[in-house]
């Protein structure tokens, strides 16, 4: 089983790097919309920074999203996913690792670049680490929750406007969660109950989302 | 007890059979109670001593939000029925339920919204059950465009069931999330446990209007099911005996 969780990950984690331009493309989303706001809304620190927690979040949400599009396709292509489902090892414990290692690649960069873009909207210092952890916490939820609907719209043409029609509206409660501890952090009030109910959230995704994943992608590859 | 009466509830033709006996009862009750609760609820029951008049929409609005979140609710079980015991007619259930539901969710918001200008002084406003009624709408959305997206009936039938399945597990959440996030909307009008704040001159149109609602959902239900079924089932034997008595 050890085995099994550690080949799939060299496996996804050599295919990730073999097309790092797929990695970067989320990553500059995230800048881009992140940088669109200042200049719609003005340059006023005092607004950027009222609305800076939003920002980051959403922003974090859509780029997720987007990179999500693609994660099951080519394993549908070219029928990897039909013999990870035909393989006598648990379906549910290899799209746990699958995920997971998007999340690694995709997630994990956006918490690093989260504190720079903080900076750009005028957070304080002393907040930044509250945004680090939010997101730390809350993009395996999104990460998660995202590949369900992934995993639905795994065999369809036009999967990528249906998968945020489906995946946004379960978004809400970690939005809600991320943005409520940084409004939290910038009025200087205690922000742990926010992060408990996060990594509530985030095991309660862990545990039951790859279920969902796995009977997902069996009806995708028996249709 | 003997389990056939509920192989007998996934048979396409027992349920056209019996629902077409339901079906005038059903639709006779959705039209007395309609009646009997909107004369009573919009002329004889008394005004609200703050809102006056414009209270009365709640004998459209609460009714429409009721079936809007029991509906839903309904497509889970459904997709759980679907998926664990294979039933064809659980699969006609979830896709003839969802747009009835996103019909109601939508008269919910509407009436919510005409109701909030007189007492708010707003069409809108970001509180808390309203949100968490849109977000359910966009949840009803997100169920219909995934059933129509997928060609194959039977695929489009269990990816739908699960995703009113994860959507069902989600919802206490939103629900919660939402209602920390902003609360200005008066509690609960109707609980079960409680004696209701309202005299008994007001609710009682109510649990008439909300009756009749759940009859009229179940009217439409049933009759939209019975298309589907005759739809599906449209080379079998008795769906052209049917077929042949109608015309």
């Amino acid at each position: 089983m050890r085995q099994i969780v550690w080949l799939l990950f060299c496996r996804e984690w050599r295919l990730a790097w073999r097309r790092p331009g797929d990695l970067l493309n989320p990553l500059v989303f995230f800048a881009l919309v992140v940088s669109l706001f200042p200049l719609a809304v003005g340059p006023e620190p005092s607004m950027l920074r009222a609305m800076a927690p939003g920002v980051i979040w959403v922003a974090a949400l859509l780029a997720t999203l987007l990179s999500l599009d693609g994660l099951f396709r080519s394993d549908y292509e070219d029928g990897s996913l039909e013999q990870w489902v035909l393989s006598p090892h648990p379906l549910e414990l290899m799209v746990l690792v699958k995920v997971l290692h998007h999340w690694l690649v995709s997630g994990l960069a956006m918490v690093v670049l989260a504190p720079l873009f903080g900076m750009m909207l005028a957070l304080p210092v002393s907040v930044l680490p509250v945004l680090v952890l939010t997101l730390l916490l809350g993009t395996p939820i999104l990460s998660l929750l995202g590949a369900v609907g992934a995993a639905l719209t795994v065999g369809l043409k036009s999967g990528g406007v249906l998968l945020a029609l489906l995946i946004l509206p379960l978004y809400i409660p970690v939005l809600i969660l991320g943005t409520g501890a940084m409004d939290a952090a910038l009025q200087g009030m205690p922000v742990t109950g926010f992060m408990l109910w996060l990594g509530c959230l985030a095991v309660l995704a862990l545990t039951l989302a790859p279920f969902a994943i796995a009977a997902g992608l069996r009806i995708g590859v028996s249709e | 007890m003997k389990w056939t009466f509920f192989h007998k509830l996934g048979s396409p033709k027992w349920f056209y059979d019996i629902s077409g006996r339901w079906l005038p009862w059903f639709a006779v009750a959705a039209v007395a109670l309609l009646a009997v609760g909107s004369v009573w609820g919009l002329f004889i029951a008394p005004q609200d001593y703050q809102q006056g008049n414009s209270f009365r929409i709640i004998y459209i609005h609460v009714p429409a939000a009721f079936v809007a979140q029991s509906c839903y609710v309904m497509l889970a079980v459904a997709g759980i029925v679907s998926l664990v015991w294979r039933m064809k007619l659980a699969d006609v259930a979830l896709k003839c339920a969802a747009p009835i539901g996103a019909w109601m969710t939508f008269v919910a918001l509407l009436t919510g919204a005409i109701w909030g200008k007189p007492t708010w002084g707003t069409y809108w406003v970001w509180d808390a059950r309203l949100t968490s009624m849109l977000i359910l709408l966009f949840l009803y959305f997100g169920i219909i465009a995934l059933g129509q997206a997928i060609s194959n009936r039977d695929t489009a039938a269990k990816a739908t069931a699960v995703l009113a399945i994860v959507g069902t597990v989600n919802i206490p959440i939103i629900k919660y999330s939402v209602d920390w996030w902003n609360t200005l909307h008066q509690p609960a009008t109707f609980t079960i446990t409680e004696k209701p704040a309202m005299p008994v001159e007001m609710w009682l149109p109510l649990l008439l209007m909300v009756l009749g609602f759940y009859a009229l959902f179940t009217v439409s239900l049933f009759m939209r099911m019975r298309l589907e079924v005759l739809h599906r089932e449209h080379k079998t034997r008795w769906v052209r005996d049917v077929l042949e008595k109608l015309s």
